[in-house]
Parts: C-alpha cells; structure tokens; sequence
C-alpha cells in the first residue's frame, strides 16, 4: 500500500499535473498583488474567475473559436471587477461585504445564465467549448524526464509563467506600478504629489479582473471544455492565500502557487488511493499559516534591526 | 527695499464648529528671508499655513504671492504655485526609494507617455537636485531605512523638486536630534542664499534667534506683530507670545493636602525610535490639592499621563498609588485601584463616537458586581445612574441613547468626565481636560476638579493652556525637554510671563528648587 502511494506520488506525472493545477491559481495570485500592492481588498477573486469561465465558454459558442471565447472570458471578468471598482471604490461601500456579495452574486448568475441558455443546472456540456492548444517546446521535449515534466502543457500554461515577468514588469518598471505601491503604501503621501488615489485603486482591480479572468478561462477552456457550476472551487482564496504567503511579489507569490498546485496534484493522486484526500487538502493551508508566522516573525526581526541601527 | 514674496491680509478662519482658529490674521513674508512664525499650542499658526497650503479655506481675508492675488483651493494649486509644505508627519513611502519617492507623480518615461519608467533619468533627477540644494543622500536607498533626520531631507526636497520658491516648514525640529537639527539649519541657510523663502514654525526661541531674520508672533488666533530677530531678546519674544487674555476666574480656598496619593520616582520613557522622552521624572500629588504640569505640548507630559494610568509600559523608574506600585497591572487594575484618567486624545481613548452616552458612561462599570443580575447587566440600575449622571453634568443630548459623534465637544468631554468623576477616585490625571471645548463646558470641567479636590481626590493636572495651569493649580511644575525646569509651591504667586520663560526653556531652576516637588 505504502509503496504504492510513494510509487504514484512521486512519479514525473505527478510534477507535470502540479503545473497544471498550478496555472490558474498562478494566474488569479499574479492579479491578486496589484490589489493587495495598491491597498486594496479584493475578495472577488472568485466570482471573477467564475464569471470568466463561463464566458470563455459562451465566447467559444457563439463566436466560434478559441479566440472570441479567450476574449470574452476576459471582458466578463474585467466587467466584475469594474462592477467591484465602482461600487467599493468610488461608492466607498465596505470591501469585504462588495467583495462577498458579489461572489454569491456570480455564482447565482452563472448558474442563470446556462439554464437560461442550456436548460440545466449543472454543466455545459451541449455548447461547444475549444480547448486551447499545447505545445511541445522543441529540445526540451527531447531531454528526458524534463522534456515529460515541462513540454506539452496548454499554451496559458507557458503564457502564466510568462505573465510572472510581465507583472513584475507592470508593478516594478511602469509609473502606474510605483503608483500602485505608493497608494497602497501611503495614499495620503500619493495624494499630496497629485495621483488620484481612487483611480489607481480602480486600476488595480482591472488588471486583477484581467489576469484572473485568464484564470476562470484556464478552467473552462483547457482543464475542462465545458463549465461547471462552483468550478471554481475556492481557486480564488487559494491565489489569495498564496498571494499573501509570497509577500506579495510575483516571484514569491508563483513559488507559492506551485506549492499550492502540488497539493492539488497530490490530493487529486491520492484520491484514487482511498486515502481521504481531504486531509491531505488541509496541507497547503497548514503550510500558509505557517508561512504566515514566519513571515511575520522575520519583519518584526526586521524593523527590531533597523531600529537598532540608528 | 526688500521684496514681499507673501501677504496674508487679513485671514479669518472660523472651523465648522464655530471655533475661531484665526482672526484678521496678517502675515508678510519678504523674498529670501527665514521667517519664524511663533505662538503657542493653539494659537493658530498651523491652520494658517493650511490656509496658504490650500487645505483650508479662510472666511475672510486675501492671499497675495508676488504681487498678484491668488485663490488657492487646494494643495495641488499651492503647490503650482511655488509653494511647499514640509509635514511634520512625512508623507513618504518607506518601501520605495529616495528617488522614486522624489519623482512620485512626475515620473520620467521612457519610449513616450505610456513607455515604462525610466529609472535612470529619475536616480539623475533625484541626484542632480540633492547636489544643487546640498543634500548627502543616496537617492537609490529605500527611505524605510533612513534616519529621521533624512526622512526630512527627502520630504524638504520632495517640495524643492516640484518648484517650491516657500518652504514652509512645521515644527521640522521637534523630530530631530541635536546633531540633525544643526545640520537641518546649515541647509536651509544654504536654501536662503539660493533665493528660497523659508517659513520656520517653532516653539524653540533659541532657534528662532539662532536661524531667522524675521518673525510674526500669533497669540490665540490673532497676529501680535512681527519684528527683526536680532532686534528682540528671546524674553520679548516670550512676552508676545505668552499673555492671558480672558480670565476665567474659578473661586477655591487654599487646598489642605494631607497624605500622599500619587508618587513618582525617577521615571523615564524611550519612544520606539530611542529618542529620551521622559528624563527622570519624580513628583508627588497629595489628597486634596491640585498639581498642574504646564508645558508646551510634546515634552513628555502626555507620555508621563499614559504610563500612570497603564496605556504605557512602566520601564524605568516607579510610581505608587497609595503606596502600592503599578508596575505590571493592567489599566483595569489601575483604575480599580481609584485612578480616573482625562486623555488629551478625546476620540481615541475618551469616548467611542458610535457608541451611545449611556454605553460610553458605562464602559468602566458594566462589568461590576453592583451593576449585574446573574450574568446580565442590571439595565434598570445603568439607566437610572446615567439619567442622573446626564442631569449632573449638565450634558446636553437627547437622551441617554443619543450616539456621542451627535453631541458637540464641550458636551462629549462632559460625557468622559461624568464617567471619570463618578467612580470612586482617589486620584484624577486631567490631561488636556477642556482643549478644544467652548467656555461654559471649561468652566464646568474646572470647578468639578476643584469639587473633586475639596472631596478629597488628588488631582495631577497636565496642561498647555497657562490659564488653566494657573488658574485651577495649587502647586505647579513646569517641564521643557523631558524633564522637570521649575516647581511653584503655590501657583497663585506665578506670573504667565514667568511661565512661560520656563515653558519655553529660557529659564531653569536649580535642581534643589525642583527637587522639593517631592515631600519625603
């Protein structure tokens, strides 16, 4: 029994379906820094991916490629976050109530609208989705064992480990990054060299809203090719959570994602093996709240020396 | 003829609570001069360089820069208009760079508009401007990692960089060191000779005499004039600043204090960031006398109240209520031990704004035996001891349900003070107790202490207002930089000009003089 557990878990497939587990969590905690940068709680993570997973499947439906469901995944869960921008930022409505209250919301509508348009509750499975396409990297495919792990995954695959540099670019490189950090740091200080503070926070979740709709259109598009009502699962407080344990910068923040991934991966694995998979679930979360602890102690550590110093 | 760069004519600015904060306030300001703008706490000084600042709007009067009248409605527009605020209270982030926080909102680019950040025009920026204004700074380091004293320096240039022909700096010494301060003034000497204007706000007259060519003195919301520093001695600069001007006169017999209630034996207090806050503070209060702390605030007084009634850690030194020491208990055991506790900061540890008159008088005894059935609250009990309460204190309010944030302030502080009053006190820390309140809420608030002192309670009294140091103390002690300059056994024989030369560190008694604060 042991030996068959070990046998399975640690076998190169596992690692190859961690990245795949790993990819829309990836996605939603890349999009999850720039609120959390700019100060502000998004917990819409969720509902976002949600409502993008399934207008990446209607996008392919009735737009008839790849590409109009992509882009539709992407409208719809911009159009959440900007839902989530207007009512929390600029109505100045509690965050966390706007934020929950439409989660519930989308997981109602979701489910609306594929009855209004299938006729059941359930899943999608009489529309036509498209499956994004994978790719095998030339060479690497041929080294053996990294060319199983890495070669041959779905194109948002590479393009979520991409996007790792391109939000790092985004929020270090750009003047609406160092404004992010600078509202989310002091909005008083921004506000008195003339950003408007409010505009940057709505920013923010427009470029969450973009990337984690990427993520919801992982789910329906390459995962699954259909939706699911709840597909989601809690993927959205996962990519919070593993924002929050990478400190909130992507390098961090996509460590903790594979971490989380690999959970996933394994707990999927372990499934199939009897072994409640529940409690092997409870291991990333464990693991965050340790990485929290040690997070915490590390920069009180940090500003004791600092102190020190002068 | 030198050349008037500022005229503030005329400024009225009452605040919506029918506060006056200035009245016909009148400030000229010459091109290229340091001018001191001096006045005691509350004399008005800070909102009138709102009013130039453009986070305030006055009611009356004009603002004239260069010679054109001007409107200003908002930072941004004072901003563009040259002139520049350095916050006692940095507004910086500390995460990002000395440059990134000079270029924040004007941030070079590369590739046109919407290119990304070109960091290394903005180092070159940030680095030309610290050599042409002299400052030693590393542009690339975090700001986080700074000392205070060049935190200021990038706040300082932060206004440079945007234009700021006047620099308008408040209290820039009062987070400094010596050493920063020194350093501080070589730099601003340096601005003046570049053909910057400096507006130089302090209490420190030896600062003043030190660094500026002029100064304009506010005295409770008016302008008392403005004189050539070298033409003044810092006693005169005292006389203008100090001054009663309405006497609320408060009948008391002479206090018969008997036994010791309050002890304080060399106490001393860090802040987080090392600076000596507290130095060696002893004192005693005796049931039935009233000891006032006057001082310039920020000395040490709101840290000496904090750690008596527990909100602050006793680290060095000891206190004793009725000879028991309150080192390690909490504040619920030291206000069951009979202390009752005025805090200067109303909103935060007086009153709950949301709460209601009858939940806020009731905070310190709803836990109590005498106010529970079973494990409820006796509500019939609470109710009918605020309703009483309310009639007491005279608070004007709805009823007993009315949230606090509705009343005005002279009716909250009532509202802290009949929670604070009605236990049974042995000894009372009034710090600040009528700031801000209208004159029959002071009125009231005073003679209840004095009330209080008759009944037997020993009252420690910190205040900045010198009529109230003078008025309702019984023996006072002044204190300047931490520590203890001078100790009246019998206040009434004090002048406010005496006073105030102690409170503002002209004068300093010997340290046998002061010593006889403590009785045994």
């Amino acid at each position: 029994m042991l030996e068959q557990i070990f046998s399975t878990l640690f076998s190169w497939a596992t690692l190859k379906a961690a990245l795949r587990f790993t990819t829309p969590i990836l996605l939603a905690s890349l999009g999850a820094i720039f609120t959390a940068r700019a100060g502000v709680l998004n917990l819409n993570l969720e509902g976002t991916m949600l409502a993008a997973a399934l207008g990446g499947v209607l996008g392919c439906h009735y737009g008839g490629s790849l590409w109009t469901g992509i882009l539709a995944a992407i409208l719809v869960g911009v159009l959440i976050a900007a839902i989530l921008a207007w009512d929390g930022i600029y109505m100045k409505s509690n965050m966390v109530l706007a934020g929950t209250a439409l989660n519930t919301f989308v997981s109602g509508l979701t489910i609306f609208v594929l009855f209004m348009i299938t006729g059941e509750k359930g899943t999608s499975t009489k529309l036509t989705s498209y499956k994004m396409p994978s790719i095998d990297i030339p060479l690497i495919k041929d080294i053996p064992v990294l060319g199983e792990i890495l070669s041959g995954h779905s194109i948002l695959t590479y393009f979520a480990f991409i996007c790792v540099f391109i939000a790092a670019f985004l929020l270090f490189k750009t003047a609406i990054g160092l404004r992010i950090r600078a509202v989310g740091e002091n909005s008083d200080a921004a506000e008195s060299v003339g950003v408007n503070v409010k505009r940057i926070k709505a920013m923010s979740l427009i470029i969450c809203g973009f990337f984690a709709s990427l993520g919801g259109a992982y789910l329906s598009m390459d995962y699954v090719t259909w939706f699911q009502r709840e597909m989601t699962s809690g993927r959205g407080f996962i990519a919070l959570a593993a924002m929050n344990l990478g400190n909130s910068h992507p390098v961090g923040t996509m460590l903790a994602a594979m971490l989380f991934g690999a959970a996933e991966a394994i707990a999927t694995i372990l499934q199939s093996l009897k072994i409640p998979y529940q409690l092997v679930l409870m291991i990333p979360y464990f693991v965050t709240l340790i990485g929290l602890i040690v997070y915490a102690i590390r920069r009180e550590a940090k500003i004791k020396k600092l102190r020190m110093s002068r | 003829m030198p050349e008037e760069i500022l005229l503030m004519d005329n400024i009225t600015k009452v605040y919506a609570n029918g506060f006056v904060a200035n009245k016909d306030v009148t400030l000229s300001v010459n091109k290229g001069e340091i001018h001191a703008l001096c006045g005691e706490n509350g004399a008005g000084k800070s909102t009138l360089m709102k009013v130039l600042f453009g986070s305030e709007t006055p009611e009356e009067g004009r603002i004239v820069i260069k010679g054109e009248e001007v409107k200003i409605n908002n930072p941004l527009e004072a901003i563009a208009l040259g002139v520049g605020m350095v916050w006692q209270h940095f507004m910086l982030c500390p995460s990002l760079t000395i440059a990134e926080n000079l270029i924040l909102g004007m941030e070079p680019k590369k590739f046109g508009k919407f290119g990304p950040l070109n960091m290394a025009q903005a180092n070159k920026v940030a680095q030309e401007a610290c050599e042409k204004y002299g400052f030693k700074l590393d542009v690339t380091r975090k700001v986080e990692e700074l000392a205070v004293g060049n935190k200021q320096k990038v706040e300082i240039l932060k206004a440079l960089i945007r234009g700021a022909e006047i620099l308008i700096l408040d209290e820039p010494t009062a987070v400094l060191t010596p050493q920063e301060t020194a350093e501080l003034f070589v730099q601003l000497r340096h601005l003046k000779e570049l053909g910057h204007t400096i507006i130089f706000i302090s209490h420190h007259l030896d600062e003043v005499k030190e660094l500026c060519d002029r100064l304009t003195v506010l005295r409770l919301g008016k302008s008392v004039g403005t004189a050539i520093v070298a033409d003044v001695t810092q006693q005169d600069i005292s006389r203008m600043m100090v001054g009663r001007d309405v006497m609320l006169k408060i009948d008391k017999t002479k206090a018969q204090p008997t036994e010791t209630v309050l002890k304080i034996r060399d106490l001393t207090y860090k802040d987080e960031e090392g600076r000596d806050i507290v130095k060696g503070f002893s004192a005693s209060v005796r049931k039935g006398e009233i000891v006032g702390i006057a001082g310039v605030e920020g000395n040490g007084q709101r840290e000496i109240s904090e750690i008596i009634t527990g909100l602050l850690p006793l680290n060095n030194g000891e206190i004793t209520i009725d000879g028991q020491s309150i080192r390690g208990k909490s504040i619920r055991q030291i206000r069951e031990m009979g202390v009752a506790h005025i805090s200067e900061d109303r909103m935060t540890y007086g009153c709950s704004e949301n709460l209601s008159v009858k939940d806020n008088i009731i905070s310190d005894r709803y836990y109590k035996k005498d106010y529970k059935q079973g494990p409820l609250m006796n509500n019939k009990k609470l109710d009918s001891e605020v309703d009483e309460l309310i009639k007491e204190f005279l608070v004007k309010c709805g009823d007993r349900n009315e949230p606090v944030r509705m009343l005005s302030g002279g009716n909250m502080q009532k509202v802290v003070v009949a929670r604070e009053f009605s236990g049974d006190t042995r000894l009372i820390v009034a710090n600040q107790p009528t700031r801000g309140i209208d004159v029959g809420a002071t009125e009231f608030i005073r003679r209840k202490l004095v009330e209080l002192r008759d009944g037997g309670a020993a009252v420690l009294l910190i205040t900045a207002d010198l009529n109230e140091a003078l008025e309702l103390s019984d023996s006072l002690v002044v204190m300047c930089g931490g520590e203890i300059v001078a100790y009246f056994e019998d206040a009434s024989q004090v002048t406010d000009f005496i006073l105030g030369e102690y409170m503002l560190g002209l004068k300093r008694m010997s340290d046998e003089e002061i010593g006889r604060v403590c009785y045994d």
